[in-house]
């Protein structure tokens, strides 16, 4: 009997659809809030970056060649792109106390729908991301860098792409685990891998062949050859990768979290 | 409200299969108010978690508020509201702030979700915390606050889940008239989990007494309660040969159960014994006990609780587990 009532669609499924982007906009601003109430969050989150800025990036003059010459152009892109694997690879940290509490649960047993309580975390999360980076580019224009203005604009929409897969997936780790010190330690143990073989520090030309093997094997490769590109305003088809492979993680991270959430009860 | 079929759910624990709850057959009219009474792990949160859409069923069906749990989960959470045995807020929300999107989820408009916002702050006296922390909250607030989170759409059918636990007495006392406060006003029906006797007793108009995953009573609590054969006669005496003879004495009242001297090092020996209309009883007792030569102490006369009709029931006390 409850396999034929399955099979028809139940009555409120118009209704339901209709609200899902209300119920985004509803989980968006209730994390959005807590960012608005402490704007210091923002400036912390950038900390990482601007000392790398300060304090690492001068030594890349020492290299010369093109990383050399003009250390800021090759390194902000990269900079960047660790700016959004950082702040949404720890996103899923947010969802645990919740967890925990019993706040997610009364979130479940509301008729909020599932995606949108994945949904809205997430574009909250590339919110802040992209107020992060936005501050970023103009300290670094301020200190005398230029930009194409196009290429920038399609660099930060490529690293909000970037970051809703990879927070999704920070949530998708956090669902799985609950637990903050089983989840801080495996965060960290991918995050590390993935910064240090996409070459954002310094080029992988330098690495050797099995190195250099291994970075082409991790995603993030491709999005910092895309911004290094778009940064230097050329159009070639590393850009066209680089999108595709963060829209294919953010696709496939989005179906999985989708379903994950709805059975997230326990 | 509520119809439950053979309503089952089983859960792995690595190779092991725990049947929590059984085949369970529950029907709650509207307008009830039901207690799920039984010790802790007898299944009446899984209960719960199944009837407001948070766990599956492995079998059988369930209706809530006119809608099946599994084929339309979003109509039945429209409908319901639900307090969790945790805490429903997030820890750096504002009260305010929770209540008026907990409303908005809920489906309502701004303004309605503003003045719904307001009324519960009054109703629960949260108003002077409504601009606080959830974190900087007392724990009686918080519970009041995950209360006011659950009837923030003034639903027709509200589960709470163990709500007075961790709570003092005050609190306790303050939940239960907001509870009675609610139905007077809106005819809610609502089922609570508990396994405090005194809140199944005192405020729930049914009880459904479940124990290892099944309902072994259904009844109001005095109905439950007329199930013990009798009152419960307690009187001590100054040795056990009085304590011996008195029983005996006791044995011969009409309606009188069998008596048990309990003998306990350091204290009066006491005679036991399960009288109908005990304190009818009583003055007959005393003078069979005068003629026969035995002076008690102490008499005690006690209705019987509902921990003596899961004892009557099970053979074990609700508050083992507490121990």
């Amino acid at each position: 009997m409850t396999a034929t009532m399955r099979t028809q669609p139940p009555p409120a499924a118009a209704r339901t659809r209709g609200t899902t982007a209300r119920d985004v906009w509803i989980v968006f601003q209730r994390q959005g809030r807590l960012v608005l109430r402490r704007p210091a969050l923002i400036l912390f989150g950038m900390l990482q970056p601007v000392l790398y800025l300060a304090l690492f990036s001068p030594l890349l003059e020492g290299l010369g060649g093109p990383t050399g010459e003009g250390s800021w152009r090759w390194f902000v892109p990269g900079l960047l792109v660790m700016l959004a694997l950082f702040a949404s690879g720890f996103a899923g940290f947010g969802l645990l106390p919740e967890l925990a509490s019993g706040a997610h649960e009364r979130l479940l047993v509301s008729p909020v729908s599932r995606v949108a309580l994945l949904l809205g975390r997430v574009l909250a999360d590339a919110a802040m991301m992209f107020t992060q980076m936005l501050l970023i580019l103009a300290l670094v224009v301020a200190f005398g860098l230029r930009i194409p203005p196009l290429g920038a604009v399609v660099g930060l929409a490529l690293l909000v792409v970037l970051g809703v897969g990879l927070s999704t997936l920070s949530y998708l780790v956090a669902l799985a685990v609950r637990q903050t010190y089983v989840f801080a330690p495996i965060v960290q143990g991918a995050l590390m891998p993935l910064m240090l073989l996409s070459g954002v520090l310094l080029p992988m030309d330098l690495a050797p062949g099995w190195l250099y093997a291994l970075s082409r094997l991790n995603p993030v490769s491709y999005v910092v050859d895309a911004e290094r590109a778009l940064f230097a305003g050329e159009w070639g088809p590393a850009v066209g990768v680089g999108w595709a492979v963060a829209l294919g993680l953010a696709v496939v991270a989005l179906a999985v979290g989708g379903r994950a959430v709805r059975g997230s009860a326990r | 409200m509520i119809h439950t079929r053979e309503l089952t759910r089983t859960f792995r624990v690595g190779k092991r299969t725990v049947e929590a709850v059984r085949g369970v057959d529950i029907d709650v009219g509207e307008g009830e108010f039901v207690a799920l009474l039984g010790p802790n792990g007898a299944g009446k949160s899984t209960t719960l978690r199944m009837l407001t859409t948070l766990l599956e069923p492995t079998s059988g069906t369930a209706s809530v508020a006119g809608h099946d749990v599994r084929a339309e989960p979003t109509e039945v959470r429209r409908r319901i509201g639900f307090v969790g045995q945790g805490h429903g807020a997030g820890d750096d929300q504002r009260v305010r702030d929770e209540l008026h999107t907990q409303g908005l989820l809920y489906g309502l408009d701004r303004r309605t979700a503003r003045s719904r916002t307001g009324e519960l702050l009054d109703l629960l006296e949260l108003d002077e915390a409504a601009d606080r922390v959830v974190t900087a909250l007392s724990g009686g607030q918080r519970r009041r606050l995950d209360i006011a989170m659950g009837l923030i759409h003034r639903p027709g059918l509200l589960f709470l889940d163990e709500p007075s636990t961790g709570l003092d007495p005050q609190s306790r006392a303050n939940l239960w008239e907001h509870v009675a406060r609610l139905r007077g006003e809106f005819g809610t029906t609502v089922v609570v989990t508990t396994h405090y006797l005194e809140e199944a007793d005192g405020a729930a108009e049914r009880v459904l007494v479940i124990d290892h995953g099944r309902v072994i009573a259904d009844g109001s609590a005095d109905e439950l309660k007329s199930r013990v054969s009798g009152d419960l006669v307690v009187f001590t005496t100054e040795d056990g040969a009085a304590a011996d003879l008195g029983a005996k004495v006791a044995e011969a009242l009409p309606s009188a159960g069998t008596a048990e001297v309990v003998a306990e090092p350091g204290r009066d020996p006491r005679v036991r014994i399960r009288v109908e209309h005990g304190d009818a009883a009583l003055p007959g007792l005393l003078r069979s006990l005068d003629g026969a030569g035995v002076a008690p102490l102490s008499v005690a006369v006690s209705r019987p609780t509902l921990d003596d009709v899961f004892l009557t029931l099970t053979g074990r006390s609700l508050r083992e587990g507490e121990r």
